[in-house]
C-alpha cells in the first residue's frame, strides 16, 4: 500500500467523521482536516500553490467562519445531544456501508479508459496561466469575490422602520 | 491526442467518487443547515480533488492548479454569504432546523 493509497483513505475517514458526528464543531473540525490532507494530496500530485491555499483558505479562514458561526448559534442540553445522536443513527448509519460497498464495487471495475485530450500548449508556470492565458477567471473571481462582500453588507444591515 | 488513463486513476477515481456520495449523504440526510453547507464542502473537495488528478494524468498541472484556485475562491465566497444566511436565520427563528424555512416571509 503506497503512501498515496494511505492519504486518500484518511481523507474518506476525516470526511466521513465530519458528516457522522453529532457535535457540529467536531464537523467542523472533521472538514479542516479533510481540507489539511486534501493539501498533502495535491502537494504530493505536483501542485503546491493550490496546496498552500486549499490549506491556508479551506482548513483555515473557513474554519474560522464555521466556528464563529457555531458559537453564534445557541448551545442546547446536553439531553439534546443525547436524543439527537439517536435521531441521526438512524439516517446515517447505511453510509459507512455504502462507502465501503461502493469501494469494493469499485475497485473490481477495471475497465480501460481512452480520453482524447488537447495538444499540451506551452503553459509552463501556474502564473503564467493565471496572469496570461486565464485572464478572464480572475475577472471572474473579483466579480464574485465582490458579490460576496455585497452580500455579508447586506445580510448584516441594521433593520430601519422604511425596510417594513 | 488519445491517451489510455493508467490503472492508478481508478485509485483516485474510486476515492472521488466516495466523497462524493458522502458529501451529497451529509447534505441529503440532515435537517440542520449548518451540516448541508458542511455537506456542500466535502462536495467541492471532490470537485478539487478530481480536478487535480485530471491535470496531473494530462501533464496540465499549471491549468488545474488555476482552475482550483478559481474553485477555491467561489467556495470561500459561498460559505462566507451562506453562513451570514444562516446566522440570520438562526436570529429570526432560534433555530437551524431546514423545515422551518417555510415560515420565510414574501
Amino acid at each position: 500500500m503506497t503512501i498515496m493509497t494511505i492519504l486518500l483513505v484518511l481523507l474518506v475517514l476525516a470526511a466521513l467523521w465530519a458528516s457522522l458526528t453529532t457535535l457540529l464543531l467536531r464537523a467542523a473540525i472533521g472538514l479542516a482536516l479533510t481540507s489539511a490532507i486534501l493539501a498533502v494530496v495535491m502537494y504530493a500530485l505536483g501542485a503546491p500553490i493550490a496546496a498552500v491555499l486549499e490549506l491556508s483558505v479551506c482548513a483555515g479562514l473557513i474554519s474560522v467562519v464555521f466556528v464563529s458561526v457555531i458559537s453564534l448559534t445557541h448551545r442546547r442540553p446536553f439531553q439534546y445531544y443525547i436524543d439527537l445522536r439517536k435521531n441521526r443513527l438512524s439516517r446515517f448509519w447505511p453510509l459507512p456501508i455504502v462507502l465501503i460497498a461502493l469501494g469494493i464495487v469499485l475497485s473490481f471495475i477495471h475497465a480501460p479508459i481512452q480520453v482524447a485530450l488537447p495538444v499540451p500548449g506551452a503553459e509552463g508556470d501556474v502564473r503564467v496561466v493565471m496572469w496570461n492565458l486565464r485572464q478572464l477567471d480572475l475577472f471572474g473571481q473579483i466579480l464574485i469575490l465582490l458579490a460576496g462582500v455585497i452580500g455579508v453588507l447586506v445580510l448584516f444591515k441594521k433593520e430601519t422602520k422604511d425596510d417594513n | 491526442m488519445t491517451i489510455d488513463l493508467p490503472q492508478s486513476f481508478w485509485l483516485y477515481f474510486i476515492f472521488f467518487v466516495l466523497l462524493l456520495v458522502d458529501g451529497a449523504w451529509c447534505m441529503l440526510a440532515t435537517y440542520n443547515l449548518l451540516r448541508m453547507l458542511i455537506g456542500i464542502e466535502i462536495l467541492m473537495k471532490s470537485v478539487t480533488f478530481i480536478l487535480i488528478v485530471a491535470g496531473y494524468l494530462a501533464h496540465r498541472m499549471a491549468l488545474a492548479q488555476a482552475m482550483v484556485i478559481t474553485v477555491i475562491v467561489i467556495e470561500v465566497v459561498v460559505v462566507v454569504v451562506a453562513a451570514g444566511v444562516i446566522l440570520g436565520f438562526f436570529r429570526a427563528h432560534n433555530s437551524l432546523n431546514v423545515r422551518h424555512t417555510r415560515n420565510l416571509k414574501g
